[in-house]
Formats: structure tokens, sequence, C-alpha cells
């Protein structure tokens, strides 16, 4: 058992240590939230409120795991299955340090694009189990706005791999060892973070489970266990994200050599985590029609350009 | 690679076959998917990571999304399914299962048994082949995707 790419002891620890990131989450998310909004958060349930996780898995655990008789029992009982298989699976491309990963595969970034559109399945047929409006209305709005949020996130990042000339995440990462494409690529991170937000669907774009519109979308009729898989499906989304960012954007494991690689990885990391909690704190959600026009009338032309003056660029330095 | 390769193409033939026989239009979906993810294995077992991907990405995870949106929105219920039922009685199945085994046979004993020669061919070497030799069916493929989007957009503004 040693800790080279693709041991057994690697995977396990990359699957453990990313499940209960996600877990931890659900506290770091409400006590973050509070800080912002000028109030305690929880901090009851051990110290700092720590337990707090510990509580809601128990109760989310002994609750009842109710399946509607209307319902599609086949359909309802794979789609939360669904979102944590595929972004788990994502997991699997990321390279965390030099020699700790799942796979160095040369697809890597294609691979999360599959997973990432495999994904848009979970909320659908959840919602679409259901056979409830409010749970049908929010995948349908799921459905359109992860088709089309794909599209920029795709193009948003063929800038760098243009620039890095590989879809190996790991080589990516090392070719920023001189300097992080944040600079050169500054429009392609700014495209990629808002289609990240949107395909995770948190807020301010988690217009498929609006709850002051549509009850809680396309999860109302979930209950239980079924229920946390989405639950922390979509905190693992959200650590899958702000992955993505520190590996294509801000040089990975990349940084000075008084800290260990992982260490570094791990800090960017939870900095774009607590980015996107500040968004969720400080941002107003859209209109549904405001948030498709946005996304293809401005990102679409913007992404395509920017990936135009990139190849331009790349070209006069040949 | 190659219990890859068998592994992907059994379940991609099972899930094809459970499309056909499902009377639930959504689990018909759900096994297309399935069926073809099946497929992307059997080019990632022949050594081609980046065609396989594209299936995925491209028909599993973009066209079949939109069939399904589609499904959604037509609020298909028990009279659809009782309605396939009809359809599809065991008597309409003999003749083609016999006439599909004969030619399955026919296939089986002209195939030459080879074992699987995998080449791995990376993502340079097809985008050199799409820009290169093929760049001009590339064009032609996207002139037809833009009459498409044309038309759509057509028939949706036309009133």
């Amino acid at each position: 058992m040693t800790w080279e790419i693709g041991s057994g002891l690697s995977i396990g620890a990359i699957l453990l240590v990313v499940i209960v990131t996600a877990a931890m989450l659900i506290w770091v998310e409400r006590r973050l939230l509070g800080f912002w909004q000028d109030r305690l958060g929880p901090n009851r349930v051990g110290p700092f409120g720590l337990l707090q996780v510990v509580a809601d898995m128990i109760k989310i655990f002994t609750k009842e795991d109710w399946i509607p008789p209307f319902a599609d029992r086949f359909s309802f009982v794979l789609a939360p299955t669904i979102i944590m298989i595929v972004i788990l699976m994502s997991f699997s491309v990321i390279p965390f340090a030099p020699g700790l990963g799942v796979v160095d595969s040369n697809v890597g970034i294609l691979f999360v694009l599959a997973m990432a559109s495999l994904g848009a399945y979970s909320v659908m047929l959840g919602g679409l189990a259901s056979d409830n409006k409010y749970a049908l209305l929010g995948s349908l709005r799921a459905a359109a706005q992860m088709v089309s949020y794909e599209v920029f996130m795709g193009v948003s990042l063929l800038g760098v791999v243009a620039l890095a000339g590989s879809f190996n995440l790991r080589e990516i990462v090392i070719a920023q060892e001189g300097g992080w494409y944040v600079i050169p690529q500054f429009v392609g991170f700014v495209i990629f973070l808002i289609a990240g937000i949107a395909e995770s669907h948190r807020l301010p774009f988690d217009i498929p489970e609006a709850e002051q519109e549509i009850c809680a979308g396309y999860h109302t009729e979930y209950s239980g266990m079924k229920f946390g898989m989405f639950f922390v499906g979509e905190y693992l989304g959200l650590v899958l994200i702000s992955s993505l960012i520190t590996v294509l954007f801000f040089g990975g494991w990349n940084g000075p050599a008084l800290l260990p690689p992982i260490v570094w990885f791990s800090a960017k990391a939870f900095f774009f985590i607590a980015f996107f909690i500040l968004l969720r704190a400080a941002i107003p959600r859209p209109r549904y029609d405001q948030l498709m026009s946005y996304g293809w009338l401005f990102l679409l032309p913007l992404s395509l350009v920017n990936l135009l003056v990139t190849g331009a660029v790349i070209l006069m330095q040949i | 690679m190659s219990f890859l390769f068998y592994a992907g193409g059994v379940v991609a033939l099972i899930s094809t076959l459970l499309v056909i026989l499902q009377t639930n239009v959504v689990h018909a979906l759900i096994y297309l998917v399935l069926s073809l993810l099946a497929v992307a294995v059997v080019f990632f077992s022949l050594g081609a990571p980046f065609v396989a991907l594209l299936e995925a990405i491209v028909y599993a995870g973009a066209i079949m999304v939109l069939f399904l949106f589609v499904v959604m929105m037509l609020n298909l219920g028990q009279t659809t399914r009782e309605q396939e039922k009809a359809w599809l009685p065991t008597k309409v199945w003999f003749v083609p299962v016999v006439l599909a085994t004969i030619l399955l046979i026919g296939l089986l004993s002209s195939f030459p048994v080879n074992s699987i020669e995998v080449a791995e061919v990376g993502v340079m070497e097809v985008s050199g082949l799409l820009f290169g030799p093929y760049v001009l069916a590339v064009e032609l493929a996207s002139f037809l995707l833009l009459a498409g989007l044309i038309s759509a957009y057509h028939l949706a503004k036309s009133r």
C-alpha cells in the first residue's frame, strides 16, 4: 500500500476526505452565512457547533424514507444516486498534489465535462419521477439551465487547454509553474465561475429549487437519506467546482515551498468554497428568463471571443 | 482491455433490448443512456478515449437530456403504457426473433476470429485528422447543424 496515483490507499483517502469535507460544509456554510449576516449560526452542538453535522446526519438517517405512492419508483430511487456517483467520479481526475490522485488521464477535462452533463439526469429524473407539479417545474428549469451553462463551461475551459496544450489536468497544473492561468485567462475564469455556480445550482442560480417560488423544486417529494444525497451532492459539486478552479486557473498545488503542495491545494480550494458561500450571502436570485438570456446572449459570445483571441495570441507567439 | 470491450458490448446489447421492451418511456430513455455509455466504454477499450468521451458528452449528456426534456412536457401516463403494451403482444415478437436469430448466426459464423488489436489514438491525432484531410466534412456537418438551428428558430418564431 503506497501513496502513488491510483493505489487503493490514495483512492480510499481521497474518497473519505472529499465526502467528509462535503458533509462538514453543511456546518461551514451555515456558520459563514451567520458571520456575514451578523448573527451566530449553529454554535450549540459541540465546540463551535462542530458536531452540528453529526446531529444533522443522525436526523437525516433516522427520518422516514418515504416514496410517494404516485411516484415512479425506479426513477425516483435512481435519481439521487446519479448525482453522488457522477460527482465522485469527477474527483478521480483531479490532481490533488504531485503523486496523489486516482487516475492520470489524458482526457481529464473532457471526463469532468461528461460527468457534469450526466449530472443533469439526476435533477430531471428526480423531478419527473416525483409526479408533483412543483418538482416538474423545478426539473424543467434545471434541465434548461444545466444544458445551457454546460456549453459556456466547456468553451471557457478551451483557452486554458490551448495554453497548456493538453486535456490532462496534471499537465495543466505543471504548465502553470511559471504563472497562473488566471492572468491570461481572466475572462475564461469569470465565465467558468459563473457557469460553475449554475451547474451546481447554488444560490444565486438555485432557480431549480427556488424555495419562495416552487417549494423545494425537484426534491420537493424527497425525504430521509434520498434528500440527504441531493443535499450532500450539492456540496460535493461545490467542492468539485472549487477544486477545478484551483487546478485550471490558480496553479493547483503550486505555491512557495514553505508549505507542502496538498496544503496549497486545499487552501486555494477552500478559499473558493468560502467565496461561493459569500456569493450566496450577497447576491439575490435572478429571474429564470434573465438567467437564460444572460447566458446565451452575453456569456456565449464572450466565451467565443475569449477563445478566438487566445488562439490568435498563441499563434502570434509561435 | 478485452474484458472491458466484452463487458461494454454485453451491457450495450442488453440495455438496447430493454429500450425496445420497456413500456414506460422514461425507463426506456434511461436504458438508452446506459446503452450509449456502454458504447462509450467499448470505444475506450478499443483505444479511442476522445471519441468515447465525446459519445458520453454529446449523445448521453446532451441529446438524451433534450429527449427527456420533451418527454417531461408530454405528460405521458398510464394510458400510454397500456397503449404500448397493446402494440407489443407476444405473437408480434415471434417471427422477427426467428429471423433476427438466423441473421445473427450468419453474422457470427462469417466473423474472422481475431484478438482485439488496441492502438491508442489520442486527442491530437483525432484533431489533426478533423482539421486536416476531413475539414470539408466537418464544415459540411456544421452547415447542416446551422440549417437545423435556423429552422428550429423559424418554427418557434412563426407566430
